[in-house]
């Protein structure tokens, strides 16, 4: 396997190599990569209206991203992160729609709703996962489909009167920050942030440091051994999918009070919890490594919706960049190949 | 001399260490000469030069009288060298002549002509006495055989210097028979062998010559015959060592383990363990001998509470342990030193420090309020490293990067850590030298002398009759009979192993 | 280790702020056009913007129809492409409506569209924070003194291409594709049924919903279905959905090029994405289309916004009577007695004797 300063260096090297074909993807297709770039940064962090619009798609991307990350510490595949993260934002915005109360509590409950959601619709491929051996993405997969359109029914017929969008969340249960939004120029950036980077830091606490966290590692590296010695797999799977999924709801909590402030049907997917699976490998599955990762997600996607502005050259770049980057650090075989041809040379 | 290979002053050095020093090894035409060492000794290193894995910093290599130069595997397959690795390099899912003719298939214009394929195969089994069948799928064939495929991939490629490491390690008593006769047809074929090992009877039983290396140094090369296995042992080990452990005489007192009528069944459903009765008492070592297969895992995996058992019952201290889950039976006083140590003793990803806590990590002192405490983990690691001789960078270094014979020291220190009232050794000293063997056969004693009882399962009769306090035969699921070791033979041993009722020499005394 | 990772962290942090601060700089401050004083002046100093839901520009449907409008309007008007003239927006995401609306409106441009009901909650909070740009929504109504809401009669045209389904039919048995089901797409459904029990009381109309505006695989199998129980038109009303509708439709053809298979198009006139080629002949599945003017709505919007008369607060709707709505401009799979039948109810809807019914039951 690699070696600690390996693990940081791939997905650095990993990010270079993307922006740099990127740069000759840019080239070829006759735009300037620097003007492309300059565009991409000014566009994410250049103004403070870009840098609230980046933090707050940074928000949801470091839940998806946790939430890979956690299942895949346990040796899962949470391909559903996007499912859970839908019945989260609506179970955060009907909560915070059918009750009245002060926000101290409503808030809080509006965004415990979320993550219980999401933990409910990870447990179901998790305790079939644990008792019956149904590999865990095929349930995952299909979730998402049954979340989207259970969540669009629920939108339509259930929470609104045959409307297309919820009504907003009362302030009492809403994210939404007028501090940051005067401070940014009326960007949508709104509390989540905190809550997320509140997240990392739990997330790193279970895994890390305490015994449940010990055993969902041991899990992952090794069911055999775990089982050994008396751990029990079955429940350990359940439980790290419950965690992943609560991740996810989070993520779309913050979606529902915060970003939007309502649910809505979606037409498709909104991408942010496959997406996680990226930032997930991206991050190396560490806490600090997700939140860096998204914040280069972040950047990098709030970024491409200005490019075409101030470059003209095409969001779509922007995705081929994050897709090589992928590829990288998926391959990481090849960096490190070549990290070792590199120090052979030196010698 | 007529020398096929020669390695001429070798020297490879890795960052930090130096792997070979000035090593010689010279092979003759059509002898079978041992490379012996104790693990980590250089053994492999020096392997992989000659297959043109690693290019060594000093010395030559020669084949035939010629100088050469392997810069990689492709080479020395063209110049007949071929390599039996210690874990086969086969595809599962595909066929003993598919693997076999992998990299080099013969065309057909574009397709595989696997029927050639399969008949040059079946030729070169039948010549060598292999008794393989080409079409069999690797999945579907016993280890035994998956070895027999290697062979037939390096005899296909034109090998005419077969190296093997530790062959034997993964066979059974009756495989590695037949192996010493494959050996045996190869050489009157006309090929020549190395064998990498550190099992002194196997050198004793089919080599020709010896070189001994001993940490990275080449020691000496002398012909097998006249060398005694206490002269190798020392040379290899650099110190006198003592082959039957020390030790009193066993005062059995209370019972443990208390096993009735006991069955259970294996993961296909059929039944393993039938109608078991077996008792263990505390300050014995009871030795379970018998060949692989016959129930010793399922026996195994009821008492520790990982496999259901059918009925029947099991009791230690007289309190019933076959309803409990395998963490309770664990803190009952259960310890178990698990066969596979890479599958079932280890998490090879964690550090060895997290290994040696991996079923108290939520007791205290190590957690409190379900929070861990790694300092604490970290001071036990450190006892334990000190107290059992782990040799290892820190208590921070993966499982992964020590070597098999500090693993289960690792895993030993464990189990043996918290005193439990019975102790499973299952298989302990698998593919360990015999440095490490005689410090583990001495902790099973100890543990013994301490009052505590030691269920000691192997395949290896030697170790079962130099280490147990009784035997006790496994056939079929059943024990077949009970035995003292200092009144019985391997031979008898064998015999019963194999299912025969008879006793003579032994005498059946009652569990 | 951990302090090692943290230095990273922070020197990556630092690297990106030297960076920025260099580019940061040429941040323009110019002050911001006036916006409302419109057609007085110079005609190139107006600018106008539209931001695409998910779609994107090349969606063959509404995006696409609304930038060939503002392109269209762009070249009448002497404005170049760019932030001095007119630009669309690309949304990847629903989460991006807001910022993208919002980064409009703070490049200074006059007149911000949002293309598509999606974008509705969008365009009223920014309208909300940004007062001195006007905004128009496509499709819905929004609330606001500076947003113009533009809706279009669907269910008038969706009558007429009821009528010529109607009329084609030989199985009597008609389906109806919707995208996501909405206010929106009910309105499509109701007055395509309402065509064809006008001229074809027997027939049987299959109405459903695929959930998604974006999934061709859907759509494709949703025709499949319809196609296979013996429909032999279909109405799409699904955006890029629509377009597996016709791979299906084209599909079948190519097969047995004597069978009847035709699908209604939406939006735009979609006869190019029905054309085929079977056994050497030209083919084309696309039997017409209800073709919805975004074009013309946004040229006529700019324009109004241009002329100083920008309709904000208002709702415009355009219909068969405003040019808004209408069938498709290729009518050669379609028979004289076919189109003179649709004339004939086109003239009864102007003329108000016809009321087409915008909801379903």
């Amino acid at each position: 396997m690699f070696n600690r300063a390996q693990t940081i260096l791939i997905p650095v090297i990993s990010v270079a190599l993307g922006l740099l074909i990127g740069a000759v993807v840019m080239i070829v297709s006759g735009y300037n990569p620097i003007d492309g770039y300059g565009a991409l940064l000014k566009g994410s962090l250049g103004e403070t209206f870009y840098i609230g619009e980046t933090i707050r798609q940074i928000t949801p991307y470091i839940f998806a991203g946790l939430a890979v990350a956690f299942a895949f510490r346990t040796g899962l595949f949470n391909i559903g992160v996007e499912g859970q993260l839908l019945v989260g934002w609506i179970a955060s915005v009907w909560v915070g729609l059918a009750f009245d109360l002060p926000k101290i509590i409503h808030l809080p409950m509006a965004i415990a709703a979320g993550a219980i959601a999401g933990a409910l619709w990870a447990f179901i491929p998790g305790i079939l996962k644990a008792r019956l051996r149904v590999h865990e993405v095929i349930v995952t997969i299909m979730m998402n489909y049954i979340a989207l359109h259970l969540v669009n029914y629920l939108v339509r017929y259930v929470i609104s009167d045959e409307q297309n969008t919820t009504d907003r969340v009362p302030e009492s249960a809403s994210l939404k920050s007028p501090f940051f939004e005067a401070l940014t120029e009326f960007s949508t950036m709104h509390y989540g942030i905190f809550i997320a980077l509140a997240g990392a830091i739990i997330y790193f606490i279970i895994l890390e440091k305490t015994s449940t966290g010990f055993e969902l590692r041991s899990v992952g590296f090794n069911q055999n051994a775990s089982e050994y010695a008396g751990m029990n797999v079955n429940r350990n799977i359940v439980l790290s999918m419950v965690i992943s999924g609560a991740f996810a709801g989070l993520g779309g909590a913050m979606e529902g009070l915060g970003t939007f402030g309502y649910g809505f049907i979606h037409g498709a997917f909104s991408g942010v919890g496959f997406d996680g699976i990226a930032v997930a490998l991206l991050g190396g599955n560490v806490a600090i490594g997700v939140v860096l990762a998204a914040a280069l997600f972040g950047i990098l996607k709030q970024g491409a919706l200005i490019m075409p502005l101030e470059s003209g050259v095409p969001t779509e770049l922007v995705e081929i960049v994050i897709a090589i980057i992928i590829f990288f650090v998926a391959s990481s075989y090849i960096i490190a190949y070549l990290l070792q041809r590199f120090k052979k040379g030196a010698q | 001399m007529d020398y096929v290979i020669e390695m001429l002053n070798i020297r490879k050095e890795f960052p930090g260490i130096v792997a070979n020093d000035n090593i010689t090894l010279q092979l003759k035409k059509g002898e079978i000469h041992a490379l012996l060492g104790e693990n980590g000794a250089g053994k492999s290193t020096l392997m992989n030069v000659l297959f043109g894995l690693y290019q060594p910093e000093k010395g030559e290599i020669r084949v035939k009288g010629q100088k050469v130069n392997i810069t990689s595997p492709n080479i020395a397959n063209e110049l007949g060298i071929g390599m039996v690795h210690q874990h086969f390099m086969l595809v599962d899912t595909f066929t003993v002549t598919e693997n076999i003719v992998l990299g080099s298939e013969p065309k057909k214009g574009l397709s595989i002509d696997m029927k050639k394929a399969e008949k040059e195969v079946q030729e070169i089994s039948d010549r060598y006495g292999l008794s393989v069948d080409p079409k069999a799928k690797i999945a579907d064939i016993s280890v035994g055989m998956q070895q027999r495929a290697e062979i037939l991939k390096t005899l296909y490629r034109g090998a005419e210097i077969l190296i093997f490491d530790e062959p034997t390690a993964v066979l059974t008593p009756q495989e590695i028979k037949e192996l010493i006769q494959i050996f045996k047809t190869l050489i009157a074929e006309g090929k020549s062998i190395i064998l990498i090992t550190h099992k002194l009877k196997e050198i004793i039983a089919v080599c020709d010559r010896v070189t001994v290396i001993r940490k990275g140094v080449g020691i000496d090369t002398l012909d097998v015959e006249g060398a005694t296995p206490t002269q190798l042992a020392s040379l290899m080990v650099g110190r006198e060592v003592l082959f039957t452990t020390e030790k009193t005489t066993a005062v059995p007192k209370d019972v443990v383990l208390e096993i009735s009528g006991l069955n259970v069944k294996d993961s296909r459903g059929v039944a393993a363990v039938r109608n078991l009765d077996l008792t263990v008492r505390s300050g014995e070592i009871l030795g379970i001998a018998g060949v692989d297969g016959n129930g010793q895992s399922e026996l195994i995996e009821a008492i520790t509470g990982l496999r259901k058992i059918s009925s029947g019952s099991i009791k230690l201290n007289g309190k019933k342990l076959s309803a409990l889950k395998t963490r309770k039976i664990t803190e009952a006083g259960v310890g178990h030193i698990p066969q596979d140590r890479h599958k079932h003793g280890l998490v090879l990803d964690f550090p060895i420090g997290d290994n040696m806590v991996l079923q108290t990590y939520y007791q205290r002192p190590y957690s409190k309020m379900s929070m861990l405490n790694n300092k604490e983990i970290n001071k036990q690691a450190k006892k334990l490293i000190k107290e059992f001789d782990v040799r290892t960078p820190s208590e921070y270094t993966q499982a992964r990067a020590l070597s098999g014979g500090n693993q289960q020291k690792a895993i030993i220190g464990r189990e043996i850590d918290r005193d439990p009232d019975l102790l499973i050794a299952a298989q302990p000293t698998r593919g360990l030298d015999v440095g490490a063997i005689e410090f583990i056969h001495q902790r099973l004693i100890d543990q013994r002398d301490k009052g505590k009882a030691v269920l000691l399962l192997s395949f290896e009769l030697e170790e079962i009759m130099n280490v147990s306090d009784k035997i006790a035969v496994i056939y079929e699921g059943n024990i077949i009979a009970t035995v003292d070791p200092k009144k019985t033979s391997e031979q008898e041993l064998g015999l019963l192993m194999a299912g025969s009722k008879k006793k003579e020499a032994g005498e059946k005394k009652d569990v | 280790m951990k302090k090692r990772k943290f230095g990273l962290a922070l020197s990556m942090v630092l690297a990106a702020g030297t960076i920025l601060g260099a580019c940061g700089s040429d941040d323009s401050e110019d002050t911001s056009t006036d916006s409302n004083a419109g057609g007085t002046e110079e005609e190139s100093d107006f600018t106008v913007s539209m931001v695409t839901d998910t779609g994107g520009i090349d969606d063959k449907s509404f995006n696409q129809s609304a930038w060939e409008g503002m392109q269209a309007f762009g070249e009448e008007n002497g404005l170049e492409e760019g932030v001095d003239g007119f630009k669309y927006f690309q949304s990847n995401n629903d989460a991006d409506y807001v910022t993208n609306i919002n980064t409009a409106a703070r490049n200074d441009f006059d007149l911000v569209f949002g293309i598509g009901f999606l974008l509705t909650e969008a365009i009223e909070q920014v309208a909300a924070q940004q007062t001195d740009t006007n905004f128009a929504i496509v499709d819905s109504v929004a609330e606001g003194d500076n947003v113009a809401s533009i809706t279009f009669k669907e269910h008038e045209g969706s009558f007429l291409v009821g009528v010529a389904a109607g009329l084609t039919t030989e199985s009597d048995k008609i389906g109806f594709v919707g995208g996501v089901e909405s206010d929106l797409i009910n309105k499509f459904a109701a007055g395509f049924k309402a065509g064809v029990e006008a001229v074809n009381p027997d027939a049987e109309i299959d109405i459903q919903f695929a959930g998604d505006f974006n999934n061709a695989s859907r759509g494709q199998q949703m025709a499949a279905a319809m196609y296979g129980s013996g429909a032999d038109v279909i109405y799409h009303a699904a955006g890029g959905t629509g377009n597996g509708v016709f791979t299906e439709a084209k599909n079948l053809k190519q097969q047995d090029p004597d069978r009847q298979v035709w699908v209604i198009g939406v939006d735009r006139d979609q006869a190019a994405e029905g054309a085929l080629e079977a056994d050497g002949e030209e083919l084309n599945v696309t039997l017409t289309s209800m073709v919805k003017r975004v074009d013309i709505a946004v040229q006529d919007v700019s324009k109004q916004a241009m002329d100083g008369e920008f309709p904000g607060g208002e709702v415009i709707e355009y219909g068969i009577e405003e040019d808004g709505i209408s069938i498709a401009e290729t009518q050669d799979n379609l028979s004289q007695e076919i189109l003179d039948e649709i004339e004939s109810y086109q003239q009864q809807i102007l003329d108000g004797e016809i009321e087409v019914p915008s909801t379903l039951e």
